[in-house]
């Protein structure tokens, strides 16, 4: 007999656990699929808009610095330039006070200021970035003009970078606020890694004489290597692709500057300043191709920044 | 002794490291007092019973509120949660349960990992392309659609992490009772789940609240009360930027206003989903 014994008791389960559960399956896999399907109509939906703007100007748009709407001469250099700046200053502020900050909480802290630090760190990355844009505009710029700026240009002035009017407004103090920003996740993520070093390697070097310095840099550094990529390539993801804390203290000028105290733009803050304005189809095209880059260099970005936490990491570990 | 000198020279290394360590910490939580005390000292004075039940004034005028703001605040937050809720969590169900470390699931994962920190000004912009400019006008159907789509990725990353936290004898126990795997899901699983996913979705909306970029091509702003998710739709975030970028003394109060309720309310949904899950957040 080669017919399957019959376990279900009712003709009505029967029914139901045939269909029941493949039908399950298949609506979650359909969500699933339907993340994904979100990537792709947004990279397509990119693409296809910005096709007049890819066909008038061509690879050249990425290295041309004009922007001008009434010519319909556009190029993306002033905006892919202003965000990499801005984000390379946040970045050398933020690393290396984020692994500070870490090593102060997964090493230094007393056992019950932990928690009290660490939920500070924590509220810091939940405050919302517009938060954080008004602040810079309204807090921060004045001080950087009255008293930051000034003390720079009289130390540093015979550079270009700290040369130029102190308004208080433009590439550095854009920079600084998404320091600000980012220095959470950063310091976060950065922790967690420190916290995967066996501790029998800390306790080896500690009994060896070494100094918890020396721990630090010989061991849990090595150790974690990947993951702190992972965490800084995640911050840097965060700030390339900010846009409301950057549009408020970047100034919005289509000019390329030397000078870290002069008004720039990047891709976001040229997006929130125009797209909405933007009266023209290759003007409204060629915005759609800064948010196509915008969008490329970040998905690559925390591309990196997955797969180094995900090697960190182990299995089933961290969203 | 040389030697000596090099044990001199470590411990103040060690010491100096130790200490810009300690400074970067407090340094942190000064920023944090510094931009909290900030937003508390300047917005407290827009809070009154007209902030919260009045329309905005025409510029240059005193009093008003942003009644209309916090609604179309609450509506779009909410209408987004009735979209990327069930879509998340049946994703997030597929990766733990159906996933079996398959290629499929391990692309979902990485994919969704990507879009949580992923630029939110893109999906405004997609959305604005896709829904404004095919249906002609701006919405808060779109605006509410640009934030489900920052929140379809973070509901689905926690509710699939919070799956694989419950115990396989669990699923074991009940399939052996006879229940199909749907029932077992809904029955049990998703209950053992529940603190868990409850945070994943209230750090969501807590994240969303504060979004302005994807609201400023979509749902844009209107200074009137909300009729509807069909035309603009007041809310508090492209507000508080329009006031902050005006030159009106009287739209910087209320802007400060808006900045502090917006922090005050991510802020206490985010310790709540910390206390619902009684461990640390993100």
């Amino acid at each position: 007999m080669s017919r399957k014994p019959d376990t279900t008791p009712t003709p009505g389960r029967v029914s139901l656990s045939t269909w029941g559960d493949p039908l399950f399956k298949g609506i979650t896999f359909v969500f699933a699929a339907g993340v994904l399907a979100l990537l792709v109509a947004m990279f397509a939906v990119l693409w296809h808009e910005s096709a007049p703007s890819r066909a008038a100007f061509g690879l050249g748009f990425l290295t041309d610095a004009s922007w001008n709407p009434v010519t319909e001469r556009f190029g993306a250099l002033t905006a892919i330039a202003g965000t990499l700046i801005s984000t390379l200053i946040a970045l050398l502020v933020a690393v290396p006070i984020s692994v500070g900050i870490a090593l102060f909480l997964s090493e230094l802290a007393p056992a019950r200021l932990r928690t009290p630090f660490g939920v500070g760190i924590e509220l810091l990355a939940a405050i919302p970035s517009i938060v954080y844009g008004m602040w810079g505009l309204f807090v921060l710029a004045p001080i950087l003009s009255n008293l930051v700026q000034p003390a720079l240009a009289n130390s540093l002035g015979f550079l270009p970078l700290f040369s130029g009017p102190q308004m208080g407004i433009g590439m550095l103090t854009a920079g600084l606020v998404l320091a600000l920003m980012i220095t959470p996740f950063i310091a976060s993520v950065t922790r967690d890694v420190f916290r995967m070093v066996p501790p029998q390697l800390k306790e080896s070097a500690y009994g060896m004489g070494a100094t918890t310095w020396e721990v630090v840099r010989d061991i849990m550094i090595p150790y974690g290597r990947k993951g702190i990529y992972g965490a800084v390539f995640l911050g840097m993801g965060r700030a390339l692709g900010e846009t409301m804390a950057v549009t408020f203290v970047i100034g919005n000028s289509h000019r390329l500057s030397a000078s870290l105290f002069a008004p720039g733009n990047s891709i976001a803050s040229t997006l929130a300043n125009e797209f909405t304005e933007a009266d023209g189809d290759l003007y409204l095209s060629s915005l759609v191709e800064l948010g196509l880059v915008l969008f490329l260099i970040t998905f690559l970005i925390l591309g990196f920044a997955q797969l180094y936490l995900k090697r960190m990491s182990a299995p089933g570990g961290r969203s | 002794m040389p030697n000596h000198i090099d044990t001199r020279r470590r411990v103040l290394t060690n010491r100096l490291v130790m200490g810009i360590s300690t400074l970067s910490a407090m340094l942190g939580l000064a920023m944090l007092a510094w931009i909290l005390g900030d937003v508390a000292l300047k917005g407290i004075h827009a809070i009154n019973w007209d902030f919260f039940t009045k329309l905005p004034p025409p510029p240059g005028e005193t009093g008003g509120g942003l009644a209309n703001a916090m609604l179309g605040t609450l509506l779009l937050t909410a209408t987004a949660a009735l979209i990327a809720v069930p879509f998340g969590v049946m994703a997030g169900t597929f990766l733990a349960e159906f996933g079996h470390g398959g290629r499929v699931a391990a692309v979902v994962r990485y994919v969704s990992d990507i879009l949580v920190s992923a630029p939110s000004i893109v999906v405004g912009m997609c959305v604005y392309l896709l829904v404004v400019v095919p249906s002609g006008h701006f919405s808060g159907w779109a605006g509410a659609l640009s934030l489900a789509v920052i929140m379809i990725p973070v509901v689905t990353r926690t509710t699939d992490e919070m799956l694989r936290l419950v115990p396989t004898e669990m699923r074991e126990a009940t399939l052996a009772l006879g229940a199909p795997y749907w029932r077992m899901m809904l029955g049990v699983i998703y209950r053992a789940a529940a603190a868990g996913m409850t945070t994943g979705i209230l750090l969501a909306v807590a994240r969303v609240s504060g979004e302005t970029a994807p609201l400023l091509f979509t749902a844009l702003n209107s200074p009137y009360w909300l009729d509807g998710l069909n035309g603009p739709v007041a809310n508090l975030t492209v507000t508080l930027f329009n006031y902050a970028m005006s030159p009106y003394d009287e739209w910087h109060t209320l802007a400060w206003g808006a900045a502090l309720l917006i922090t005050v309310s991510v802020l206490v949904l985010t310790g709540f989903s910390r206390i619902i899950l009684g461990t640390r957040i993100r």
